[in-house]
């Protein structure tokens, strides 16, 4: 399994909370496979998904999802002790952990390699940490809204993009219409 | 009163209350008065460009936010600047230590500092520069205009400024 089938599988899922989806090709999958007002979809800034994300989650009590990827969270790293101690129930962090940088041409990432993202997570000081399959990724995510605890979910997978438009939408129009979203009662 | 809770007063008074910030020398006393407030969320984030994304989510999410940083952080921000805050037309405030001013110990720290306005200057960023005591009666209308146009805003505060009220 790909990005893109962990993210066709999650979409009924995903379609009812507030989702900050990661810069490039994850957010022109999400985009293209389920657009929704609830999801933020980042045109730049690599590596600040579970940043926002968890500013989102300690602002307001609705669930926020954040779809990042391993190449993003080694960019900034910092997170992880940041999310660890500033915790945020409804907070869930699902980092599609494919080894590469899928966006730029699958270039390997050191994830893919020695490094692990749940050990790191782990020794941050994040208390639910989840490593699962690709295809366990639905049943995971579900638990852990389920389980209304911050959660650290790294699914692994297999390195590969779908072919995807480029997101041509205002990044004011995504902001404005994910705002209303947020504020919107239920 | 003191300049800290000056300053933290007028945040509030501003609806602020989320702050993020990575300490500076200059900046500690206002940053333990936000840690102190009840009605602030204070989250220290580690880098600069990290804490401006917590700041976009927490607005986002309906809470005012603000960032407290020095200026060597300007550097490692731009991209989250151009292409988060103000692509998404987001407001933030960044009250900044303007270190390597005059009283700058520390010679490195100039090396920034000539650059400082310079970059905010590219960024078409708003700066206000606190020099003098007095300067801090600004602070008020300038966080009134950062979430009018909800832009990014600089509040550079140096050494004199922060020696007005003691040895630094
Ligand atoms: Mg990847």
């Amino acid at each position: 399994m790909i990005r893109y089938d962990i993210l066709t599988e999650i979409a009924p899922i995903l379609r009812d909370h507030l989702v900050i989806c990661n810069i490039g090709i994850p957010s022109q999958e999400l985009h293209a496979i389920d657009d929704q007002p609830s999801n933020f979809y980042m045109l730049g800034t690599m590596g600040l998904a579970s940043s926002i994300g968890l500013g989102l989650a300690l602002a307001q009590p609705k669930p926020v999802i954040v779809i990042d990827g391993d190449g993003s969270v080694l960019t900034n790293l910092g997170t992880l002790p940041t999310i660890a101690n500033n915790v945020a129930d409804n907070y869930i962090l699902l980092i599609v952990d494919n080894g590469s940088y899928g966006s730029t041409g699958d270039q390997p990432t050191y994830a893919g390699r020695k490094t692990s993202l749940a050990a790191m997570a782990r020794a941050a000081g994040c208390e639910r940490v989840i490593e699962c399959a690709a295809e366990d990724t639905g049943r995971v995510l579900t638990e852990a809204l389920e389980a209304r605890q911050m959660t650290v979910i790294v699914a692994k997978c297999d390195s590969g993009n779908r072919k995807m438009p480029v997101i041509t939408m205002d990044p004011v129009v995504i902001r404005d219409r994910f705002m209303k979203a947020v504020a919107a009662g239920g | 009163m003191s300049i800290d809770a000056r300053i933290v007063d007028d945040l509030q008074a501003n609806g602020i209350e989320f702050v993020t910030t990575v300490p500076c020398k200059q900046l500690a006393g206002v940053i333990a008065e936000v840690d102190a407030r009840p009605g602030i969320h204070h989250v220290p984030s580690n880098k600069e460009d990290e804490g401006m994304g917590l700041c976009a989510g927490a607005w986002m999410g309906g809470k005012r936010p603000c960032i407290i940083m020095q200026n060597t952080a300007i550097g490692v921000t731009i991209n989250t600047l151009a292409t988060l805050i103000q692509y998404y037309r987001l407001p933030l405030p960044m009250l900044i230590s303007y270190r390597g001013e005059l009283r700058e110990p520390v010679a490195c720290q100039v090396e920034m500092a000539v650059h400082t306005k310079a970059l905010l200057a590219q960024l078409n960023i708003p700066t206000y520069h606190f020099h003098r005591q007095a300067d801090v009666e600004e602070l008020d209308q300038i966080l009134k205009y950062t979430f009018m146009c909800n832009k990014p805003v600089a509040i550079l505060t140096d050494a004199s400024f922060w020696g007005g009220y003691g040895d630094q």
